[in-house]
């Protein structure tokens, strides 16, 4: 029986299990691991067996799993983790002589500590910052835009007992602290969450839309979304009102298109394109320029416009559509009574039994993929 | 830099971004006053299947590289079978060039928490998990506080703005494993098994965690769902294509001026990115670029003018993706670019599957050989044979991933390879150099 792990560290234990449902106790596993790396700082032979007797697995089980994960270390490890990005996009801005530098400077080779039990190196896959690249990690946080000089005077910093601020993300904890969150604690440090703004690379394309001026038109926060009931009562006037006109020609501006949003794709394609002082209407400033603009952008304006707004028609002239202002609000009786009563979504049957339709989707998505 | 063009500036759609430029929006206070948790109050007095019916008509599609109509996945879960219902979010983003999640989750993560309240609504599902990978730190950070704010100011919990809705949201994170953000592998990884894909069908819909009715989606899917219910599928089709409807937030990294993140109408081109990015970087000339991440079919400057939608890239013969747009340069050598992500592969292979596991290690060394001056010819040929016997033959996608760049670049950087093998080009490995992953 485990001897090594403090008490605290056995109730927490016990809060991370009860995250999860009574008989799934098992998905408490990889928080665990962290757990016990933060008591040791690597999963030890003692932590495989404590996470096995907390969660009644046995050892050969727990292990599997913790052998899997690149995060979890099967040696102890520094007080920092420094991980250098080499993937491919890393790689070419710099990355690579960054690493290569570190190893040299600090005589430690991939997945090493350095003697004095300070830093632990590593050659890491993408860490998701391509746009600050090239990028190094200290214990997860990010240090970007590094070069060979700036990466060694980080070491030497953190080798001499000092904690330089990551470019982004909160100040530096030792590897130990971190892999108490990682556990899923919050992180207690006064103000460490509030850390770390974002860089400019992350707010670049936002900054050229607020120089410019730029927003998306016709966002209203108010727009009603309609009950089954509303959409069926649309969808049947629809239909009858189509059956009487019948002959005639196609409804200008593509109105008919978008109170069927499916299965009509080429219509708003046929009608005649709108106009496009038609299609942002009035009030939106007219940030979509009237050229150049491909196609299916197109089609999707000329399928979009006056259906909630735009041009007033005459009463009893146009085709209910998808946004027809709210119809007046005794519908909301409609709608609640249609709530009431509508089938709960699928048919009830074991879904399996689509497996013919959702199969096909799914094939389609991963013929995509 | 020159200043972009008025069409190409009217491209820009800030939506999920646009909070990020209040340094608070992280803290809920913030986030209320922008608009925050109203689409919440919004969604919970509508019927469940209206949520549904509203982000099918939005036609919004998956954020996490497969592009799958989002509300017809909410639509599969079967409803009244008595079952306990899921909703995870995968957020291990680790695809290489994808660095989208990460800001979205940090700087405004309370939109995500929102989503996934009303996205749990939707499909009644009571217990939510976000899966975040391990290595976001700070994004974690940032998610676990949102959600401690939103649980005390009853926006989770029991009884949630007393709507008789009970939800409880967990932020899980994983421990490095790239082979958890796809959906199968990350639900073994969530139950605490290694992470490894599972066979389909049974699909997640039926059978996902802990064998129930799963939706898993990606962070941006689920935090476009409360501007949808906000401003209505109607709106929400008012940006991007008929068929990829919305913003995308595009990841450019590289050769250029300006590498960022830029929220955009779906099928802007990468002409017009370029424009938005203020260029190549001087001296720098476009060669190749991934419109998706290392796992889509690189493209080249011919390229230039595909509009980025699902379906558009797909005709180019290549895939969306993440939008993770990486661009290199002349002074990029595409062998070397393949062969590192090659080693990214064989390094995430998760061993389950003999092809990708035996045939991404062997391609390794294959590559080591060409770029260290010792290929020859039929390495060519033994590295499409091994390409064909990986894709489509695994459980997953990663296998299908690698081979991605190694095709495409044979196909449109031939040269490039017989340079190595012909020895014009001097070899850009020594033994020294053959670092590699891990």
């Amino acid at each position: 029986m485990t001897t090594t792990f403090t008490e605290e560290t056995r109730a927490r234990a016990r809060e991370i299990i009860a995250r999860y449902p009574a008989d799934r106790s098992r998905s408490a596993l990889l928080p665990l691991l962290h757990l016990v790396q933060s008591e040791e700082g690597y999963v030890s032979p003692a932590g495989v067996e404590f996470c096995a007797e907390v969660l009644g697995l046995n050892k050969a089980q727990v292990g599997a799993v913790a052998t899997f994960y690149t995060m979890y270390k099967r040696r102890p490890t520094g007080d920092y983790l420094v991980s250098v990005c080499t993937n491919t996009m890393c790689n070419v801005l710099g990355g690579q002589e960054v690493y290569d530098t570190l190893a040299e400077h600090l005589g430690v080779g991939h997945d090493e500590t350095t003697a004095d039990g300070k830093i632990t190196l590593e050659h890491a896959e993408c860490l998701a910052a391509c746009d600050y690249g090239p990028v190094m990690t200290v214990n997860y946080d990010f240090f970007d835009n590094v070069d060979p000089q700036a990466a060694v005077g980080v070491v030497d910093e953190l080798r001499a007992g000092g904690r330089p601020m990551p470019t982004r993300g909160a100040r530096l904890c030792t590897l130990k602290e971190m892999a108490v969150q990682l556990a899923g604690f919050a992180d207690e440090r006064e103000g460490a969450v509030a850390d770390g703004g974002p860089g400019e690379p992350t707010l670049r394309g936002l900054r050229l839309a607020q120089e410019h001026g730029i927003s998306v038109p016709g966002f209203d926060p108010n727009t009603p979304i309609r009950s089954k009931a509303e959409a069926d009562a649309a969808a049947a006037k629809a239909k009858a009102k189509a059956e009487t006109e019948k002959p005639a020609p196609v409804p200008a501006r593509g109105g008919d298109g978008a109170s069927a949003p499916t299965g009509t794709a080429g219509n708003a394609g046929v009608g005649e394109p709108a106009r496009p002082e038609q299609a942002t209407g009035s009030t939106a400033r007219d940030v979509k320029a009237p050229d150049d603009k491909s196609p299916e952008v197109r089609a999707a304006e000329t399928r979009q416009p006056d259906a909630a707004t735009a041009v007033p028609d005459a009463p009893g002239t146009k085709v209910p559509v998808d946004t027809a202002p709210p119809a007046p609000r005794d519908a909301q009786e409609a709608e609640a009574a249609g709530a009431g009563t509508n089938p709960p979504a699928g048919d009830g049957k074991p879904a399996g039994d689509e497996a013919g339709a959702q199969e096909r989707n799914l094939k389609e998505a991963e013929a995509q993929k | 830099m020159t200043t972009p063009r008025r069409e190409t500036l009217a491209k820009l759609t800030p939506v999920l971004t646009k909070r990020w430029l209040s340094p608070d929006a992280w803290r809920i206070g913030t986030y209320e006053k922008l608009d925050g948790y109203a689409a919440l109050r919004k969604a919970l007095k509508a019927h469940p299947d209206d949520l549904i019916q509203l982000v099918k008509d939005s036609g919004l599609r998956g954020r996490g590289g497969a592009g799958f109509p989002t509300g017809l996945k909410w639509g599969f879960i079967p409803q009244g079978d008595g079952k306990p219902h899921y909703l995870v979010v995968n957020a291990d983003e680790g695809e290489p060039g994808t660095c989208k999640d990460l800001p979205l989750m940090t700087h405004d993560p309370h939109s995500l928490v929102e989503g996934v309240i009303i996205a749990s609504y939707a499909i009644r599902a009571n217990r939510a998990y976000i899966y975040i990978r391990g290595e976001a730190v700070h994004a974690a950070r940032r998610l676990r506080n949102a959600v401690q704010e939103a649980y005390a100011k009853g926006y989770l919990g029991k009884n949630i703005l007393g709507s008789k809705f009970d939800l409880e949201l967990v932020v899980h994170s994983g421990a490095g494993a790239y082979i958890c953000g796809e959906e199968t592998a990350l639900l073994d990884s969530l139950e605490g098994f290694r992470g490894q894909p599972r066979l389909r069908p049974p699909f997640p819909a039926t059978h996902g965690l802990y064998a129930s009715p799963t939706v898993v989606n990606n962070v941006g899917t689920i935090a476009s769902v409360p501007y949808i219910v906000l401003g209505g599928a109607d709106w929400w089709k008012t940006m991007g294509t008929e068929k990829s409807s919305g913003p995308m937030i595009y990841s450019l990294s590289g050769r250029i001026a300006n590498p960022g993140q830029y929220e955009c109408s779906m099928g802007i081109t990468l002409r017009e990115l370029l424009e938005l990015a203020g260029g190549m970087q001087p001296g720098h000339n476009l060669k190749f670029w991934t419109p998706g991440g290392s796992s889509t079919p690189l493209l080249t400057a011919e390229h230039l003018d595909v509009p980025l939608d699902f379906e558009s890239v797909a005709a180019a013969g290549s895939i969306l993706g993440t939008t993770a747009t990486q661009i290199f340069s002349d002074q990029d050598c595409p062998v070397y670019a393949t062969y590192r992500w090659l080693e990214f592969y064989h390094h995430e292979s998760c061993g389950k599957c003999t092809p990708c596991r035996e045939g991404n290690y062997w391609m390794v060394r294959v590559y080591r050989r060409i770029l260290s001056g010792q290929g020859t010819h039929e390495d060519l040929d033994t590295l499409l044979d091994t390409c064909d016997n990986i894709l489509g033959r695994s459980f997953c996608g990663l296998g299908d991933g690698a081979t991605s760049s190694v095709t495409s670049s044979l196909k449109y950087f031939k040269q490039d390879y017989l340079d190595y093998i012909e020895g014009r080009t001097a070899p850009k490995l020594s033994d020294k150099q053959l670092v590699g992953a891990h």
